[in-house]
């Protein structure tokens, strides 16, 4: 070994360096093989999981939501289209501090608790780099105090996006339905990724009905974006296809009519085309505007609309259910004559009340002092109720149902809508099912003048007419007359469907039935007599007027004394022309009196309008 | 005759560079990185034309600079040696106290025409210093000139680790600590040096390290445990490379890189980009590149005619290697964050310079050889 005070030997001291220098080149390559090494590891061996990371990082799915189907009315108004409408989205990955953001938003346009709450619902569900809307119509005012300030909120941004409007605003409301903002429960009966990107679903009517017609399909945009979500490019799309285009039965025009018709009552009118079902015009009164719902209601507004006693909302031609009252008579008239238990020349002595056998009670006819001796004809034309008890009374509460069942009454029509209800055609089965009771007799009689437990919904009234007239033959109501649809631009109408048929044994029976109809409005002592004034076509109808509240055996009704809540209810039905039907019509008219005074002035307005204007 | 002077005479670009003191083979091969830098530059900086402009302006004054160091003969670099070093390390001093804070470091000295960081210039003068220390006693070193040369390292790197600048003080210290290795520290010492920094590792850990300094150390164990703050670099960085695979996405092509998923993109974590863009296999070949610089720089110091020359030489390109190993081990996960360029290529002029001065030092190693010849 060499000692410290040796002399320095550069030939020892080179081949010592050189040693190390060596040693030092085999670590650099050592070193620099694990880099390799873990070069190799993610390049080669993890390539696959790295590329599949760093294409999840870089493409991003867009969804494209498609453009809402426009609807028409039977002539091609528009009825329901899609306007522009400003909103404030925000996508959440770009906001820093998100409450502090909504805070500062709030001092430039009004952000409502539920608005909050909708939009940290969607939040949840959303995609990242998603831009989830906080409002959804901001007027001009405040996209211009936005815009302004815009600069300021990073990851908010006001887009323009097609929204549903109404624009006949109340117009046809119960007809249409609206739509509104999709919802958890929406997304459950949906699939969600044709829902990606939709704002706004069908809730009612046929807006509901037709959703899968109306919404069309989502489209798909793949695009790159950058580590902060900006979108660079679109490497690929499929466009949205626009949701297909519906053209109403509904004639906008008979509509709009019908609905002022009503004046400031509350009530329904339905009419039908009875040759093939077609609603030419579906109103429940009073109406509200669609477009309050389209984009969130206000707190306010919609407890207006619940809350007021008139209740706007229900669809009264759809769900409200009535006793149909003397409407009901043609139909109990033609069974009479069907089961040859009556005779069209048959009378019957009206003192003003009808007595079973066997009992004390007394059914009362609405015209104290009767009727006198009245035939069929005369107990339809003044609607006289003792000759249609004695008639149920001998018919039979079995036979009423099996054949009422037959012109719909009960049952749902099946109009492509959404709310209809059954209505009630009573039977013994029905009462024992209900009630446990047997049938009791006197049920019977009430049910021939169209009270008791029977109960139709205004729907199913003109569409029983309908078939009245069509000797039996009854169709399908429904409110789409054809779907446009899209992208092909074909046409596909529906076909009317006959649902039930009832075969008239002697055409004559119905024929009497019918002329008594005319003359309920045509002769001089029928119940709508009134409307006949200066009519220019053939009409044939039935006045009905419906008790809200029972009266007590000796008590008399003194309609004015009676608070309008309390008023009978109005109804009539009929078509027209007679001879040759081209409309149905049913009217109710809530708490309107008698038939006859306001119910079928309304029905003469909408036939009127359709067969005069049509001609 | 004449004949075969021509044939035996260098062409006449060779003694042009003999002129200049400047070595073919180190020379083509820095070129040739630099040249590819800033190609890859280009396509790292989302193709903007100034950097790279910038930047070419950069090497053309880093190898001015090589061109006029190369020139100064050996023994005067040797007196220079310490005189670099006491004004290192009164300007690291002057930092403390004056310099310019960036980035949250106090890296940065102002002297009014220039501003630039102190601990740059000591990155040549700790080797130069150790270096001229050790040329003129025995080899192998002894305890004294082991704790002499250890005290002249360690300040400068103490006071660049307080800045904080982790990265510049590893480089100081590992070129520091290359000459004591080529010096022939024994490895014993230097086995039991390793096993005393390893038990003082928890103690530094708690004492010694900042915050951030912690959490890159435990970033770098487990980068997902918070993928969107410290560890978002790391995992970008590993999805790029890896996203490469065998040839790579081509140039310009990076999705990572050139969609903006990696921070850092034109200077430190320049090599992900390199990585996803030219694949395995470019990597393997700019890896080879490096070497060869290295090899080159070894061979130099061990032709070298006097120990000052060889030790310097050895130890300046074993810094290069750190480098290199720091930025690539970093980038792939494999090694903590620390704020080490990938040399030559990673945009920036600081140490660019700084290295091509360090290869300008080699290249005057080699002139001082021809001149005993």
């Amino acid at each position: 070994m060499l000692k410290r005070e040796q002399l320095k030997d550069d030939y020892l001291e080179n081949r010592l360096i050189r040693h190390r220098l060596i040693w030092a080149a085999v670590f650099t390559v050592l070193l620099l093989s694990m880099v390799l090494g873990r070069l190799y590891q993610l390049q080669v061996v993890e390539h696959e999981h790295f590329s599949t990371l760093s294409d999840s990082n870089r493409v991003r799915i867009k969804a494209l939501p498609p453009t809402r189907g426009l609807i028409f009315d039977r002539h091609g108004i528009v009825m329901a289209d899609n306007l522009p409408a400003y909103r404030l989205e925000i996508v959440r990955e770009q906001v820093h501090d998100l409450d502090e953001t909504l805070q500062q938003i709030q001092q430039y346009v009004e952000v409502s608790d539920q608005d909050l709450k909708r939009f940290k619902q969607s939040l949840k569900r959303r995609r990242p780099f998603e831009s989830i809307p906080l409002l959804l119509n901001l007027d001009d005012g405040e996209v211009a105090r936005l815009a302004v300030n815009l600069h300021r909120f990073e990851g908010v941004e006001i887009n323009a996006r097609l929204t549903r409007n109404y624009p006949n605003g109340e117009h046809a409301v119960h007809a249409l339905g609206y739509v509104g903002r999709v919802d958890e429960r929406d997304l459950s009966r949906v699939s969600e990724m044709d829902y990606a990107g939709t704002t706004h679903i069908g809730k009612l009517g046929l807006e509901k009905f037709y959703e899968n017609d109306l919404h069309g399909e989502v489209g798909i945009q793949q695009v790159e974006v950058n580590a902060r979500g900006r979108t660079l490019r679109v490497l690929s799309e499929t466009p949205p296809v626009q949701g297909n285009n519906l053209y109403l039965t509904i004639d906008s025009r008979l509509q709009k009519i019908a609905e002022e018709s009503f004046g400031d009552y509350s009530g329904a009118a339905v009419a039908i085309d009875p040759n093939n079902g077609e609603i030419l015009a579906l109103v429940s009164m009073p109406i509200f505007d669609p477009n309050l719902f389209v984009n969130g209601i206000s707190f306010d507004n919609y407890h207006a609309l619940r809350d007021s006693h008139r209740r706007p909302l229900f669809n009264r031609a759809l769900s409200g259910q009535y006793p149909p009252g003397s409407t009901t008579k043609p139909f109990y008239g033609l069974l009479g004559l069907e089961s040859a238990i009556v005779t069209n020349e048959q009378k019957t002595y009206c003192m003003g009340y009808y007595k079973l056998p066997n009992e004390e009670r007394r059914y009362r006819d609405w015209k104290k002092r009767g009727h006198g001796r009245v035939d069929l004809h005369d107990a339809v034309t003044q609607s006289c109720d003792v000759y249609f008890y004695d008639l149920a009374y001998r018919v039979g509460i079995d036979r009423m149902a099996e054949f009422m069942a037959k012109f719909g009454f009960g049952e749902k029509t099946g109009v492509d809508s959404t709310g209809e209800r059954d209505g009630l055609m009573p039977s013994r089965d029905w009462k024992l099912g209900h009630d446990g009771m047997p049938w009791f007799p006197g049920e019977t009689l009430i049910t021939g003048i169209g009270q008791g437990a029977m109960l139709v919904t205004p729907l199913q009234l003109a569409n029983s007419t309908a078939a009245f007239s069509r000797h039996g033959i009854r169709y399908r109501p429904h409110l789409v007359k054809t779907i446009e649809k899209i992208p092909q631009y074909t046409l596909e109408d529906t076909v009317s469907q006959i649902v039930d048929r009832y075969e008239v044994q002697r055409e004559k029976n119905w024929q009497h039935v019918h002329e008594a109809m005319i003359d309920v409005v045509h002769g001089l002592r029928g119940t709508a007599h009134r409307i006949s004034k200066g009519i220019q076509y053939q009409v044939a109808g039935k006045t009905g007027t419906a008790q809200v509240f029972e009266i007590a055996q000796d008590e008399e009704y003194e309609e004015d004394e009676v608070i309008e809540k309390l008023r009978d209810h109005a109804l009539f039905i009929s078509y027209a022309p007679a001879d040759n039907p081209r409309i149905a019509v049913a009217i109710i008219v809530e708490n309107g009196g008698h038939g006859s005074s306001v119910a079928a002035p309304i029905a003469r307005r909408i036939m009127d309008a359709y067969l005069l204007e049509q001609s | 005759m004449n004949q075969l002077r021509d044939m035996d005479s260098p062409s006449y670009s060779r003694r042009i560079l003999d002129a200049l003191c400047l070595d073919p083979v180190l020379l083509s091969l820095l070129l040739l990185l630099a040249g590819f830098g800033s190609l890859l530059l280009y396509s790292a900086s989302g193709a903007d034309m100034a950097a790279v402009v910038r930047q070419g302006t950069r090497i053309i004054v880093a190898l001015l600079l090589l061109v006029a160091i190369a020139n100064i003969p050996l023994r005067m670099i040797r007196k220079l040696s310490i005189w670099l070093y006491i004004g290192g390390v009164a300007m690291l001093i002057a930092v403390m106290f004056f310099g310019e804070v960036g980035k949250g470091a106090q890296r940065w000295l102002n002297l009014g025409f220039i501003r630039f960081q102190p601990s740059e210039i000591l990155k040549l003068a700790v080797p130069m210093i150790v270096a001229a220390y050790l040329a003129d006693r025995v080899l192998p070193v002894g305890i004294k000139e082991l704790a002499v040369s250890a005290v002249l390292v360690a300040v400068p790197v103490l006071l660049i680790a307080r800045q904080p600048d982790l990265g510049t003080a590893i480089l100081v210290g590992s070129a520091g600590f290359f000459v004591l290795f080529l010096a022939g520290v024994r490895w014993r010492v230097m086995i039991s040096l390793g096993v005393l920094l390893s038990a003082m590792a928890p103690l530094m850990w708690k004492f010694a390290l900042h915050d951030y300094q912690r959490t890159r150390i435990i970033t770098m164990l487990d980068p997902e445990s918070d993928p969107l703050g410290s560890g978002y670099h790391i995992i970008q960085s590993k999805i790029a490379i890896g996203s490469g695979g065998v040839y790579g996405k081509g140039w310009m092509n990076g999705t990572q890189s050139q969609l903006d998923f990696i921070p850092e993109r034109s200077t430190d974590f320049i090599f992900s980009v390199f990585g996803e863009e030219f694949g395995f296999f470019g990597s393997v070949v700019l890896l080879l590149l490096y070497l060869a610089i290295i090899f080159r720089g070894l061979y130099i110091a061990a032709h070298s005619t006097e120990n000052f020359g060889r030790l310097l030489a050895g130890a300046l390109s074993l810094t290069f290697f750190v480098y290199l190993f720091v930025n690539t081990g970093m980038v792939a996960g494999m090694l903590p964050v620390v704020g080490v360029p990938l040399p030559l290529i990673s945009y920036g002029g600081t140490s660019m310079v700084t290295l091509m001065m360090g290869f300008g030092l080699i290249m005057s190693i080699r002139s001082a050889k021809r001149f005993l010849v």
